[in-house]
């Protein structure tokens, strides 16, 4: 080791005071001795030459000080108790070293009593065989080649975009099965008579007859080729009847020889199963990077480090990628340094400055809202108008026809692509700084688009509430809507397969024409606009937008999340191609720690959003008298208050209690206030950990100090 | 890489050594700009030469299963291009001329130097010695992420 030639004297086992003094300290060898004393550095040594040594194991094993150190690793195992030997694997060691290290702690064993021996070699087989069920279950995970390939070409922020992909599609295939195996597979088999099934539909009492009346048009007869597409494109006509969507589900409790299955109470049960499923997983995946950002704060206090010694990608293997990597660390760093020179000059602003500065924003800002106004506003005419023309059936013209069908989901699209655009335009007259400007128009993004979801649906159920009191008796607008939860279920229907849409044509017909127009003309207009970047915040913001849209569906539509899993299966394959054949990546690379839990808390955010609507469908709007399993309850909810008065009376007073105000407040409170001890606490701790490191410097320049000191001591007695 | 060189039979340890330039031509170390160091680091004569053993170190520590103190005692000899077991000045503006290819201005260097010393520098003597590394590479949340190669 080349360090070595440097280290002709002192001895090699006090580098660890060469490595705080720096060597030019005249007389360095004289005061060496104190040095050693010193009870902390004692401690240190001890600790880096037991069973867990440092640089120094190395040195002290080639001075050949083997047995010393075999003694210490032997001594504060016999008094601190059986200490868990490390695997050689993790010192610093030489293969040659680590095979004689194996010897030593193979010797060791000897010394054990038998039950301790015979606990280590089960430990150790143990971690063996655990070790090669993880390989192997590696290599059943999904993409796992693909994601290697993108990492090693395109880095590791983008990768985080593939592997965020592949968590989405594992989710909805998990809460396909879910709702697949309790509401769809039962009603399948009782309906069709499966394994002596049968199912009992109790029609509805006390209700009007009118709101009971539901002839969903499956296609009977000939029709027009055309009606099929347009069905399958709208889930319309043969769609509806299908277990695509509620209506289907008319069955109160279905009978499987003796058992019976309350498919109400499970079709409910199965909604909250998948919701609180979602919640527990992001939040478990968001746990890493979520003490990350709370540890080290908002503002980066490591950047220029973080850069310079992990900025270089290890993975890197292609000349291209590494040609972009070498520009995105230039880049970086040359924005890091103008933000600097940014944050000088603003805390330089005059008073007159500043007022410009607030009043321009303020301004900005309104023109914002406006903007969304504007948004939100076309939404809810175009659904009113879709919704009132659409179910004109005498409108035989089949383009038009659809057109009208998917008009809110081309205004939302049209909305969710126009406005981020304006947004980024708008941010550069604001004079914030590059890194504020990106989180703000990110935060504007996501708001545009969950926001356009919730104006859809609450225009939708606009049209389901009722004015005239021959449909209040029904509760909801029974002429337009007998099954207003199919309805619904069509709109999100529509939506989703508009997205998977709206991505295949923009892959197909932006973008590779695009990259065959910038390889063959050389225009320098064309030049200059060059290939699409592969932006992640875009594409991430895409798929969440999508994803909420399931999870709102899927009460609506059980069978949604299939549709979904297929449709992110196949945008993985699409993005995979766009990004490697038609894209350049983006000049501002996000890091992938922090963007890991970015995407995670706005997945987290789109879920608590799609909360709200479910919340309002299930227990507030009554449910539709003349479809769906719960015909003969006032609304969603009320089938569980029903099943709880058939439990044992003892049962329900405990289930009353919990739910009563006299439960929930003082546990509201007790949780509040346990939140306000944990935040607490973690503010107390950052605060600590500031003070020690303070406290660090400065025992340091005292020992500088008193080195100093003693030394000057030495010299003139 | 080279089967000439190489023997296939490795029971009698048999004392062969590739040279440095052999190996940075590897395709998973021919586009780092550290490649001479990352083997100079490794090598036992401080050459550049590996035996088999060595080769096999490297790739350890490079793994993605080698724990992170240990990846952090060998990326400070990485970065410590005069091996004087400090991470001197002279050592960054080295380290940030390889990462971008020299195309950052002089003064660039010099503040990104500054701040970088000024971040992890904890003792105050102007250079980062392999406590204050191994103290800043702890909070670098990409480290373990980007220190690893893939084979």
């Amino acid at each position: 080791m080349s360090g070595l030639g440097a280290a002709a004297e002192p001895p090699s086992w006090l580098r660890g005071s060469r490595e705080v003094f720096p060597p030019e300290e005249p007389g360095a060898a004289a005061p060496v001795g104190f040095l050693q004393q010193l009870p902390s550095y004692q401690s240190a040594l001890r600790r880096r030459n037991a069973p867990g040594a440092g640089t120094q194991g190395r040195r002290a094993a080639q001075q050949g000080s083997w047995g010393r150190r075999g003694a210490e690793a032997r001594g504060p195992e016999q008094d601190g108790g059986e200490r868990e030997a490390r695997p050689a694997r993790e010192y610093p060691l030489s293969i040659a070293e680590k095979r004689r290290l194996r010897v030593l702690q193979q010797a060791d064993t000897k010394y054990l009593s038998g039950w301790k021996q015979w606990k280590r070699a089960s430990n150790k087989s143990l971690k063996k065989a655990l070790n090669e069920v993880k390989e192997l279950t590696s290599y059943l995970e999904l993409w796992r080649h693909d994601i290697h390939s993108i990492e090693g070409k395109f880095g590791t922020g983008i990768q985080s975009y593939f592997s965020f992909l592949r968590f989405l599609v594992l989710l909805n295939f998990i809460m396909f099965i879910l709702m697949f195996s309790f509401v769809t597979f039962p009603s399948i088999i009782s309906k069709y008579g499966i394994f002596n099934s049968t199912f009992a539909n109790i029609p509805p009492q006390n209700t009007e007859p009118h709101c009971t009346v539901y002839t969903p048009s499956g296609n009977k007869g000939l029709v027009y080729f055309y009606t099929y597409l347009k069905d399958l494109l709208s889930g319309t006509g043969f769609l509806e009847v299908t277990s695509l969507f509620y209506g289907y589900y008319t069955i109160h409790t279905a009978w499987f020889s003796n058992l019976s299955y309350n498919l109400p109470l499970a079709y409910l049960l199965a909604t909250f199963a998948y919701l609180a499923l979602s919640f527990i997983w992001i939040i478990k995946r968001s746990v890493e990077g979520f003490k990350q950002n709370l540890v080290h704060g908002e503002d980066q206090f490591q950047s220029y480090c973080n850069k310079v010694f992990a900025g270089w990608d290890f993975c890197i293997t292609d000349p291209n990628a590494a040609r972009l990597k070498h520009r995105n660390l230039q880049y970086e760093l040359q924005t890091d340094l103008e933000e600097e020179r940014l944050k000088r000059k603003i805390a330089d602003r005059t008073v007159k400055e500043k007022l410009r500065i607030y009043s321009l924003r303020i301004f900005i800002n309104i023109i914002v809202i406006a903007v969304l106004s504007g948004c939100f506003y076309s939404i809810y005419r175009a659904t009113v108008f879709s919704q009132e023309n659409s179910s004109d059936i005498s409108n035989t013209n089949f383009q038009a026809n659809l057109l009208v069908q998917y008009l809110p989901s081309i205004v939302i699209t049209l909305a969710n692509f126009i406005a981020p655009q304006i947004f980024s335009f708008l941010i550069t007259f604001e004079g914030y700084s590059p890194a504020f400007e990106i989180k703000l128009t990110l935060m504007r993004c996501v708001f545009v688009r969950l926001a356009n979801i919730g104006v859809l649906l609450f225009s939708l159920w606009s049209q389901i509430y009722c004015a005239t009191d021959e449909c209040k008796a029904c509760g909801y607008n029974y002429k337009l809507y007998p099954c207003w939860e199919t309805e619904v279920g069509q709109e999100m229907y529509k939506l989703t397969i508009f997205d998977f849409m709206i991505i295949l044509a923009v892959t197909l017909f932006v973008g590779f024409p695009r990259k065959l127009l910038v390889t063959h003309w050389s225009c320098k207009l064309v030049q200059w606009y060059g290939l699409q970047e592969f932006s992640i915040s875009d594409n991430v913001l895409e798929i969440i937008y999508g994803q909420t849209i399931c999870w709102i569906g899927t009460f609506f539509s059980p069978l949604l999340p299939a549709i979904a899993t297929i449709k992110y299966f196949i945008i993985f394959y699409i993005k995979k191609i766009s990004l490697i054949h038609t894209c350049k990546p983006a000049a501002r690379p996000i890091r992938a720690s922090s963007s890991n839990f970015f995407f995670l808390l706005v997945l987290l955010i789109g879920l608590i959003l799609s909360f709200i609507p479910l919340a309002i469908s299930i227990a507030h709007i009554p449910s539709s008298k003349a479809c769906g399993p719960f015909r003969s309850f006032n609304t969603s909810w009320e089938v569980v208050p029903d099943t709880v008065l058939g439990f044992p009376t003892g049962l329900q007073q405990v289930l009353y209690g919990v739910a009563s105000e006299a439960f929930a407040v003082p546990f509201f409170v007790v949780i509040c206030i346990i939140m306000f001890y944990f935040m607490a606490l973690a503010g107390a701790h950052k605060r600590v950990v500031e003070q020690l490191r303070e406290q660090l410097v400065l025992a340091s320049r005292d020992k500088l100090f008193l080195i100093r000191k003693i030394t000057e001591a030495q010299r003139h007695p | 890489m080279a089967p000439n060189v190489v023997p296939m039979d490795y029971t009698k340890d048999p004392d062969v050594k590739l040279p440095m330039q052999l190996i940075i031509n590897m395709p998973e170390l021919k586009e780092n700009p550290f490649k001479e160091r990352i083997v100079e680091s490794f090598s036992e004569d401080g050459e550049g030469s590996l035996s088999f053993n060595d080769f096999v170190d490297m790739f350890s520590v490079l793994s993605e299963m080698a724990p992170r103190e240990l990846k952090a005692i060998y990326a400070f000899k990485i970065y410590d291009f005069n091996t004087d077991n400090f991470i001197c000045k002279s050592d960054l503006e080295k380290t940030l001329n390889k990462l971008t290819r020299e195309e950052l201005t002089a003064e660039e260097i010099t503040l990104v130097c500054e701040k970088v010393i000024e971040e992890a520098d904890m003792d105050g003597d102007g250079k980062l010695g392999f406590a204050d590394f191994e103290n800043m590479i702890s909070k670098a949340p990409d480290f373990l992420s980007t220190f690893h190669i893939r084979i």
